[in-house]
Protein backbone atom coordinates (compact mmCIF):
# COMPACT_ATOMS: atom_id res chain seq x y z
CA UNK A 1 0.00 0.00 0.00
CA UNK A 2 3.11 2.36 1.51
CA UNK A 3 4.81 1.79 -2.08
CA UNK A 4 1.90 1.89 -3.70
CA UNK A 5 1.31 5.34 -2.83
CA UNK A 6 4.85 6.20 -3.18
CA UNK A 7 4.76 5.52 -6.65
CA UNK A 8 1.46 7.18 -7.48
CA UNK A 9 3.12 10.51 -5.74
CA UNK A 10 6.07 9.84 -7.79
CA UNK A 11 4.08 9.35 -10.68
CA UNK A 12 2.51 12.50 -10.23
CA UNK A 13 4.87 14.77 -9.70
CA UNK A 14 6.71 13.43 -13.00
CA UNK A 15 3.32 14.08 -14.53
CA UNK A 16 2.84 17.66 -13.61
CA UNK A 17 6.32 18.16 -14.10
CA UNK A 18 6.27 17.35 -18.20
CA UNK A 19 3.19 18.93 -18.02
CA UNK A 20 4.41 22.34 -16.70
CA UNK A 21 7.43 22.11 -19.09
CA UNK A 22 5.00 21.27 -21.92
CA UNK A 23 2.88 24.05 -21.29
CA UNK A 24 5.63 26.73 -20.88
CA UNK A 25 7.26 25.46 -24.07
CA UNK A 26 4.21 25.56 -25.61
CA UNK A 27 4.35 29.74 -24.80
CA UNK A 28 8.06 29.97 -25.91
CA UNK A 29 7.31 28.26 -29.01
CA UNK A 30 4.11 29.99 -30.80
CA UNK A 31 4.93 33.02 -29.05
CA UNK A 32 1.59 34.40 -29.14
CA UNK A 33 1.76 36.22 -25.92
CA UNK A 34 -1.58 36.13 -24.02
CA UNK A 35 -0.98 39.10 -21.90
CA UNK A 36 -0.88 41.45 -24.84
CA UNK A 37 -4.63 39.99 -25.41
CA UNK A 38 -5.49 40.44 -21.89
CA UNK A 39 -8.71 42.57 -20.50
CA UNK A 40 -7.42 46.19 -19.83
CA UNK A 41 -8.11 49.81 -20.84
CA UNK A 42 -6.93 51.32 -24.36
CA UNK A 43 -4.43 53.82 -22.80
CA UNK A 44 -2.52 50.72 -20.73
CA UNK A 45 -2.46 48.75 -23.27
CA UNK A 46 -0.78 51.12 -25.48
CA UNK A 47 1.46 51.74 -23.22
CA UNK A 48 2.10 48.52 -22.73
CA UNK A 49 2.44 47.46 -26.27
CA UNK A 50 4.83 50.24 -27.63
CA UNK A 51 6.38 51.36 -23.96
CA UNK A 52 8.21 54.82 -24.43
CA UNK A 53 7.41 55.33 -28.22
CA UNK A 54 5.98 57.71 -29.52
CA UNK A 55 2.90 56.58 -31.54
CA UNK A 56 3.51 59.59 -34.69
CA UNK A 57 0.21 60.98 -36.38
CA UNK A 58 0.03 60.12 -39.91
CA UNK A 59 -2.38 60.63 -42.78
CA UNK A 60 -0.66 57.62 -44.77
CA UNK A 61 -2.40 55.06 -43.27
CA UNK A 62 -5.98 54.34 -45.13
CA UNK A 63 -7.88 52.72 -43.69
CA UNK A 64 -11.58 51.51 -45.52
CA UNK A 65 -13.88 51.10 -42.74
CA UNK A 66 -17.32 51.34 -42.63
CA UNK A 67 -18.60 54.72 -41.17
CA UNK A 68 -21.52 52.92 -39.85
CA UNK A 69 -22.04 49.23 -38.31
CA UNK A 70 -25.05 47.34 -38.09
CA UNK A 71 -23.28 44.45 -36.50
CA UNK A 72 -20.64 45.05 -34.07
CA UNK A 73 -19.93 41.40 -34.34
CA UNK A 74 -18.61 41.77 -37.91
CA UNK A 75 -17.00 45.04 -38.92
CA UNK A 76 -14.86 44.59 -42.02
CA UNK A 77 -11.36 46.63 -42.09
CA UNK A 78 -8.70 47.05 -45.45
CA UNK A 79 -5.40 48.47 -44.64
CA UNK A 80 -3.29 50.03 -46.56
CA UNK A 81 -0.46 52.60 -46.73
CA UNK A 82 2.20 54.20 -48.47
CA UNK A 83 4.70 54.30 -45.63
CA UNK A 84 7.76 51.99 -46.73
CA UNK A 85 9.07 49.48 -44.78
CA UNK A 86 6.35 48.38 -42.81
CA UNK A 87 7.08 45.28 -40.84
CA UNK A 88 4.21 44.95 -38.40
CA UNK A 89 0.39 46.66 -38.48
CA UNK A 90 -1.32 46.28 -35.49
CA UNK A 91 -5.20 46.83 -35.07
CA UNK A 92 -6.89 47.64 -31.59
CA UNK A 93 -10.21 49.13 -31.05
CA UNK A 94 -10.82 51.76 -28.39
CA UNK A 95 -13.79 50.15 -26.01
CA UNK A 96 -13.33 46.80 -26.53
CA UNK A 97 -12.62 44.63 -23.44
CA UNK A 98 -9.57 43.83 -25.19
CA UNK A 99 -8.21 46.15 -27.07
CA UNK A 100 -5.78 44.49 -29.14
CA UNK A 101 -7.80 42.74 -32.24
CA UNK A 102 -4.66 41.58 -34.12
CA UNK A 103 -1.04 41.95 -35.30
CA UNK A 104 0.22 41.44 -38.36
CA UNK A 105 4.12 40.77 -39.48
CA UNK A 106 4.80 41.92 -43.50
CA UNK A 107 7.23 40.48 -45.35
CA UNK A 108 8.48 43.11 -47.71
CA UNK A 109 7.67 41.23 -50.71
CA UNK A 110 3.71 41.48 -49.29
CA UNK A 111 1.91 44.76 -50.27
CA UNK A 112 1.22 46.88 -47.73
CA UNK A 113 -2.72 45.82 -47.55
CA UNK A 114 -4.69 43.74 -45.05
CA UNK A 115 -8.18 43.14 -45.26
CA UNK A 116 -9.62 41.61 -42.30
CA UNK A 117 -13.11 41.35 -39.76
CA UNK A 118 -13.29 42.10 -36.63
CA UNK A 119 -15.62 42.55 -33.66
CA UNK A 120 -16.87 45.57 -31.91
CA UNK A 121 -18.22 46.33 -28.70
CA UNK A 122 -19.63 49.96 -29.30
CA UNK A 123 -18.98 52.90 -30.92
CA UNK A 124 -15.39 53.76 -30.30
CA UNK A 125 -12.24 54.96 -32.81
CA UNK A 126 -10.22 51.93 -34.11
CA UNK A 127 -6.86 52.33 -33.74
CA UNK A 128 -4.20 51.26 -36.35
CA UNK A 129 -0.64 51.05 -35.38
CA UNK A 130 2.34 50.04 -37.85
CA UNK A 131 5.93 50.06 -37.66
CA UNK A 132 8.36 51.07 -40.34
CA UNK A 133 11.82 51.11 -39.58
CA UNK A 134 11.72 51.48 -35.74
CA UNK A 135 8.93 54.21 -36.11
CA UNK A 136 5.84 54.14 -35.33
CA UNK A 137 2.75 55.66 -36.84
CA UNK A 138 -0.80 55.23 -35.78
CA UNK A 139 -4.23 56.57 -36.89
CA UNK A 140 -7.91 56.95 -36.07
CA UNK A 141 -11.04 56.54 -37.32
CA UNK A 142 -14.60 56.01 -35.72
CA UNK A 143 -17.08 53.69 -36.39
CA UNK A 144 -20.99 53.86 -35.03
CA UNK A 145 -21.81 50.27 -33.92
CA UNK A 146 -25.56 50.13 -33.86
CA UNK A 147 -25.32 46.44 -32.14
CA UNK A 148 -22.38 45.93 -29.96
CA UNK A 149 -20.24 42.57 -30.84
CA UNK A 150 -18.84 41.14 -28.09
CA UNK A 151 -21.44 39.30 -26.40
CA UNK A 152 -22.32 39.21 -22.43
CA UNK B 1 -10.81 19.03 -36.59
CA UNK B 2 -12.99 17.29 -39.08
CA UNK B 3 -11.44 15.38 -42.12
CA UNK B 4 -12.70 18.92 -44.30
CA UNK B 5 -10.91 21.57 -44.29
CA UNK B 6 -11.19 24.24 -42.17
CA UNK B 7 -9.38 26.80 -44.46
CA UNK B 8 -10.89 28.44 -47.91
CA UNK B 9 -8.16 30.34 -50.37
CA UNK B 10 -8.94 32.34 -53.24
CA UNK B 11 -6.47 33.87 -55.25
CA UNK B 12 -6.72 36.13 -58.47
CA UNK B 13 -3.40 36.92 -60.18
CA UNK B 14 -3.06 40.81 -61.65
CA UNK B 15 -0.23 41.99 -63.94
CA UNK B 16 1.13 43.94 -60.55
CA UNK B 17 0.24 41.73 -57.73
CA UNK B 18 -1.54 39.01 -56.70
CA UNK B 19 -4.54 39.01 -53.80
CA UNK B 20 -4.53 36.19 -51.82
CA UNK B 21 -8.38 36.16 -49.93
CA UNK B 22 -8.85 33.04 -47.33
CA UNK B 23 -11.89 32.44 -45.14
CA UNK B 24 -11.41 29.98 -42.00
CA UNK B 25 -14.25 28.20 -40.53
CA UNK B 26 -13.80 29.05 -36.54
CA UNK B 27 -16.36 29.85 -33.68
CA UNK B 28 -14.01 32.54 -32.13
CA UNK B 29 -15.53 32.52 -28.96
CA UNK B 30 -14.86 34.84 -26.68
CA UNK B 31 -15.87 33.41 -23.48
CA UNK B 32 -17.88 35.92 -22.55
CA UNK B 33 -21.29 34.66 -24.40
CA UNK B 34 -23.75 32.25 -22.46
CA UNK B 35 -25.57 29.49 -24.07
CA UNK B 36 -29.16 29.98 -24.49
CA UNK B 37 -30.48 27.39 -22.60
CA UNK B 38 -28.31 26.59 -19.62
CA UNK B 39 -26.86 30.40 -19.49
CA UNK B 40 -23.57 28.84 -18.47
CA UNK B 41 -20.66 30.55 -20.06
CA UNK B 42 -19.18 29.02 -23.42
CA UNK B 43 -15.54 29.02 -23.08
CA UNK B 44 -13.39 30.44 -25.26
CA UNK B 45 -12.11 28.90 -28.16
CA UNK B 46 -10.43 30.92 -30.59
CA UNK B 47 -7.51 31.23 -33.38
CA UNK B 48 -4.30 32.57 -31.71
CA UNK B 49 -1.76 32.99 -34.81
CA UNK B 50 -2.06 32.25 -38.42
CA UNK B 51 0.37 31.97 -40.99
CA UNK B 52 0.92 32.68 -44.24
CA UNK B 53 3.67 31.71 -47.06
CA UNK B 54 3.89 32.18 -50.31
CA UNK B 55 6.53 29.30 -51.62
CA UNK B 56 7.40 27.70 -48.16
CA UNK B 57 8.42 31.49 -47.35
CA UNK B 58 6.59 32.78 -44.42
CA UNK B 59 5.02 36.35 -45.66
CA UNK B 60 2.93 37.19 -42.92
CA UNK B 61 2.06 36.12 -39.33
CA UNK B 62 -1.03 36.81 -37.60
CA UNK B 63 -1.48 36.80 -33.68
CA UNK B 64 -4.83 37.50 -33.01
CA UNK B 65 -7.27 37.45 -29.78
CA UNK B 66 -10.77 36.86 -30.15
CA UNK B 67 -11.43 40.32 -31.23
CA UNK B 68 -11.62 38.50 -34.88
CA UNK B 69 -14.93 37.90 -36.23
CA UNK B 70 -16.59 34.38 -36.21
CA UNK B 71 -15.15 32.47 -39.28
CA UNK B 72 -12.49 34.96 -39.69
CA UNK B 73 -11.40 36.22 -43.17
CA UNK B 74 -7.87 37.95 -44.25
CA UNK B 75 -6.37 38.86 -47.38
CA UNK B 76 -3.55 40.00 -48.64
CA UNK B 77 -1.30 41.24 -51.41
CA UNK B 78 2.22 39.60 -52.87
CA UNK B 79 4.23 42.14 -54.86
CA UNK B 80 5.29 39.32 -57.45
CA UNK B 81 3.47 35.45 -57.63
CA UNK B 82 3.05 33.76 -60.61
CA UNK B 83 0.31 30.91 -61.19
CA UNK B 84 1.51 27.71 -60.12
CA UNK B 85 2.89 29.42 -56.93
CA UNK B 86 1.92 27.59 -53.74
CA UNK B 87 0.41 29.45 -51.16
CA UNK B 88 0.05 27.91 -47.23
CA UNK B 89 -1.97 29.22 -44.93
CA UNK B 90 -2.10 27.16 -41.56
CA UNK B 91 -3.80 28.74 -38.12
CA UNK B 92 -3.79 27.04 -34.81
CA UNK B 93 -6.12 27.71 -31.38
CA UNK B 94 -5.91 28.18 -27.66
CA UNK B 95 -7.25 24.57 -27.30
CA UNK B 96 -4.41 23.37 -29.57
CA UNK B 97 -6.42 22.68 -32.64
CA UNK B 98 -4.68 23.44 -36.12
CA UNK B 99 -5.10 23.24 -39.47
CA UNK B 100 -3.63 23.77 -42.94
CA UNK B 101 -3.96 24.32 -46.35
CA UNK B 102 -1.71 24.99 -49.64
CA UNK B 103 -3.60 26.59 -52.84
CA UNK B 104 -1.69 26.87 -56.32
CA UNK B 105 -1.81 30.24 -57.75
CA UNK B 106 -4.03 29.83 -61.06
Amino acid sequence: MLNNRRQFIKKLLLTSLTMSSLAFSKISLGKWIAYDFGYRPIDKSLSELFPNKTLQKTGKINLKLPRRAENGNVVPITITSSIENIDTVYILSEKNPVPLIAKFTLDPSLETYIGARFKMKETCDVIVVVKADDNYYQTRKRVIVTLGGCGG
Amino acid sequence: MANRSTIKIRSKHFPDYTLVRTLIAHTMETGRNKNQDTKALIPAHFIQTLSFKHNDKVMSECHMGFGISKNPYFSFKIKQANPGDKITISWKDNLGFSDSKDHIIQ
